[in-house]
């Protein structure tokens, strides 16, 4: 039965992927919760919260409130902590019983907004969705309100300046991935505008309308992406650094998003907007495969696409994504299978001979395939954390393992 | 206390709250607000006391956002295979499907799982509150397809914390409704409600030892027919506040006597418990002990000896500790155990330098020393530990410790967090303590926390402190 789990975890949900995504910048996130989900939060999908400070709250929402519609409350109580506090913005995600209650999150930011005189969000969870949907709003949203036009021209044969979006400790944990990242972009003569958002503050992502592509690494960074494309017509490259070839490719479709880019800038003709292509899935199907051994990736969409173009391009292997978060079917392979339930993914795994997957997903898997572990925070929290890998430095802890 | 937080090109001055208790207000002494949450996660919560219930299995029936920090608290015990979830879904609150989500959902759980579980806890939580799904058909239809399974009705409903009972107090009463009226065994008596095992040298096991009467404890029992056996007792005694409300609808259900030993600091209402316990088991045991006079005398003497051993080694210890702890100012929380206030006027009472107790409301059984510390001890601090500008509390604490004694000794997680101390009784619930043996025990522990240090950032994050009784 769909919505069962006998055994296995879930993945964060969307008010804590608004929280996550919000973290650094230096605002104030308020979950519109009666209580636990802060906690939770706190607790297993937030590596940040003992060693950086950040303003995340929870509203505290009681029966009575929500029954009369105090939404007042709310409203006053964000003020004055505002007021103490000064964020740069103040964000407001939803829970289950605001989202029963019909809450008005456009209308309660807008007032905040006027009482405060500090940019307001409000972001319309429910607590039912993944981090994904969540982050992916969190980042949107602060796309559009505080990215600048590029106020700078564009100099032929400078480097390329590219804004990272979708890196958050929830698919990439605080084991240093964010830093490799940034590494292979500058040894690839890449100029790192922004980091959507680990590392990085809000100054900085207000500078991203100077870049000349963006590099989705999450489905988190795919609302933000989107945004910048509309405003100001940057392209998105989707994927992952992950072993030499694929790299490459990723590399080389950066380049020629980021010219026909710059191109257009340069003529400054709107038509010329029009062959941009708004998402560049780089190329996955260069390589055909040559065994016939089957690879299964358990989680997150992008980055379980790329490991498995990785997989493939290096090792010859079948490969198949099970995406358990929320992903658009057009970035995902024709084979890949969106699979968030227990019941969808147990059938799946029956023609696996490699499984890689959280180890919380393998008391499902068949006796028969070798399971290869590779943790994921936003599944299993903070149990796994020694153990998630930077596979953008070591690609080969994986790859090894498929013989 | 205004204290200059770095916040890079940001830098700015928050006040981190407080208020003298001569003007704090009862029962509230902090404005409700927006609310923060610490990282000290030591107290249990509701997947870890329903856990006590042994061979039982828990199903939480809850979006995803909910079901997030109970099924995670369950891998984090080790206890994976005996907790399932059923995710609400956007499309449940608008189909009106709620009630056969909950029923087939847990219906296909129980049909996967390897072995048929004796008992199934099924939280459903605040979304079927607000949808006001029909709880008794879903348990008569449940009961109806698995006749050999006892289910009881859990709740993970927060937004009901401030109407009724609370979460925790509902736990706890839940734990105890599948037991099944059995014979009474007049030599039996049972503690109920608390999570943590009551220590073996704590008054109230040294009371019904002399009293040689057989006692069960959930945390003691291994199967699910040692649980059960708990139904043959006569008294149930429970000495955690918060498990009264259900130790009565135990006691009421099964036609028992329910005592409540209250936890204490304040010896005259210690003697008083005691006393009157033993009156309680001396009325409820067996005829022939009834009326055996040497076996009643025999009952007023353990109490006695309690009593005047406990007295005794209070007093010894409470010199050996403030010779050593001196003027250390001390920080409680009330995680530490149920009555900080309690613990607060005794240390202040015997000298020692009390000058912070964090919580954020006190709770009626708390007036009488609330009152009293108003009254004597007016300069003493009272802090949150949920208001927003506590985030930065710990990062305002004075943290430079000075090597040969520590700045600040803190009984209980929060207060070490907060104070950012290392010096710290790594205590959640009262430990299993109780009567005099608290007080030594608490001394017992200030003295080594003082002597001492412990990676604080590694104890207080592991949720539910103590929970491996609930493993089996």
């Amino acid at each position: 039965m769909k919505q069962t789990a006998r055994i296995i975890s879930t993945y964060s949900a969307d008010v804590m992927g608004v929280c996550s995504a919000l973290y650094e910048l230096g605002g104030m996130t308020v979950m519109h919760d009666a209580s636990g989900c802060n906690s939770t939060y706190t607790t297993h999908d937030e590596p940040r919260w003992y060693d950086m400070d950040s303003m995340i709250y929870i509203s505290g929402l009681s029966e009575m409130e929500a029954i009369m519609g105090d939404d007042e409350k709310l409203i006053a109580d964000i003020e004055e902590a505002a007021k103490e506090l000064q964020p740069r913005f103040i964000a407001v995600a939803g829970t289950p019983i605001p989202a029963m209650t019909g809450f008005d999150y456009e209308a309660a930011a807008s007032l905040i907004e006027q009482r405060t005189g500090i940019p307001a969000f409000g972001f319309p969870t429910t607590g039912m969705n993944t981090y994904i949907h969540g982050a992916s709003m969190a980042l949107a949203g602060i796309a559009e309100r505080f990215v600048r036009p590029p106020e700078v021209p564009v100099v032929q044969g400078s480097r390329i300046r590219v804004n990272i979006l979708g890196l958050t400790p929830l698919d990439f944990s605080i084991n240093g991935t964010d830093r490799s990242l940034v590494k292979w972009l500058k040894e690839n003569d890449f100029e790192v505008v922004s980091k959507w958002s680990m590392g990085c503050s809000l100054d900085e992502l207000a500078c991203a309308g100077i870049a000349d592509v963006n590099l989705i690494v999450s489905a988190a960074g795919l609302g933000a992406g989107r945004v910048l494309y509309n405003k100001f017509g940057i392209p998105a490259v989707i994927g992952l650094p992950i072993g030499p070839k694929q790299s490459g490719y990723l590399s080389d479709a950066m380049v020629r998003s980021a010219e026909v880019y710059r191109s257009m800038r340069v003529s400054g003709r709107e038509d010329d907007m029009q062959g941009l292509r708004s998402i560049r899935i780089h190329p996955n199907d260069l390589d055909p495969v040559h065994k016939e051994e089957m690879v299964v990736l358990i989680g997150e969409g992008i980055t379980n696409f790329s490991l498995a173009n990785a997989i493939r391009f290096e090792t010859g292997h079948k490969t198949k994504v099970l995406c358990a978060t929320e992903c658009p079917e057009f970035i995902l392979r024709p084979w890949d299978v969106i699979a968030p339930d227990e019941d969808d993914i147990i059938p799946e795994l029956e023609e696996a001979s490699y499984i890689i997957a959280d180890p919380m997903y393998q008391p499902v898997c068949p006796e028969k395939a070798r399971f290869i572990s590779l943790p994921s925070e936003a599944f299993s929290g903070r149990i796994y954390r020694n153990d998630i890998h930077d596979l953008i430095a070591h690609p080969e802890i994986i790859l090894e393992q498929i013989g | 206390m205004l204290k200059k937080i770095d916040f890079g090109k940001n830098n700015r001055e928050i006040v981190i709250p407080g208020v003298r208790i001569a003007e704090a207000d009862f029962p509230a002494p902090f404005r409700s607000g927006l609310e923060y949450s610490s990282p000290a996660r030591g107290t249990w919560n509701i997947v870890h006391t329903g856990m006590l219930i042994p061979e039982a299995h828990e199903i939480y029936v809850c979006a995803a956002g909910c079901i997030r920090g109970v099924v995670l608290t369950a891998a984090e015990m080790g206890a994976s295979d005996r907790f399932s979830t059923v995710a609400v879904r956007e499309n449940n609150l608008l189909d009106g499907d709620m009630e056969d989500l909950v029923v087939d959902g847990v219906t296909d759980i129980i049909n996967k799982l390897p072995a048929r579980p004796p008992a199934v806890l099924v939280h459903t939580s605040c979304v079927h509150h607000f949808t006001g799904v029909d709880l008794d058909m879903i348990y008569s239809k449940l009961r109806e397809r698995f006749p050999d399974i006892d289910f009881a009705d859990c709740y993970m409903n927060p937004i009901m914390r401030k109407s009724g009972l609370t979460p925790d107090q509902l736990m706890r009463s839940r734990l105890y409704m599948l037991l099944k009226r059995r014979p009474a065994d007049r030599s039996a008596v049972a503690i109920v409600g608390s999570d943590l095992p009551t220590r073996e040298d704590s008054d109230l096991k040294k009371l019904l030892a002399g009293a040689a009467l057989k006692t069960r404890e959930i945390t003691s029992c291994k199967t699910y027919e040692e649980y059960q056996q708990m139904a043959e007792s006569t008294v149930f005694i429970s000495n955690y506040p918060d498990a009264v409300p259900g130790a009565d609808m135990l006691a009421e259900r099964l036609e028992a006597v329910h005592f409540h030993l209250p936890f204490s600091f304040d010896p005259d209402e210690i003697d008083e418990g005691l006393k009157q316990l033993s009156q309680i088991l001396a009325a409820n045991c067996e005829p022939a002990k009834a009326a055996d006079s040497y076996y009643l005398a025999e009952l007023e003497s353990v109490v006695d000896s309690i009593i005047s051993e406990g007295r005794s080694a209070c007093t010894e210890a409470f010199e050996e500790t403030l010779s050593l702890i001196g003027d250390t100012p001390i920080a409680i929380d009330y995680t530490y155990c149920p009555r900080p206030l309690s613990l607060a006027r005794m240390l202040l009472d015997k000298g020692f330098n009390v000058s912070r107790v964090y919580l954020d409301s006190i709770p009626a059984r708390d007036k009488p020393d609330f009152d009293y510390l108003q009254q004597n001890y007016p300069d003493l601090m009272l802090r949150p530990t949920v208001h927003a500008a506590m985030r930065f509390a710990h990062a305002a604490a004075d943290c430079t410790q000075n090597h040969c004694r520590p700045q600040m000794l803190a009984i209980g997680q929060k207060a070490a967090y907060f104070e950012n101390t290392e010096n710290f009784v790594n205590i959640v619930e009262g430990g299993g303590m109780n009567g005099y043996e608290a007080i030594t025990g608490t001394l017992g522990l200030m003295r080594d926390a003082f002597l001492h240090k412990k990676p604080v950032r590694d104890l207080i994050q592991i949720k539910g402190l103590g929970c491996e009784v609930c493993i089996r």
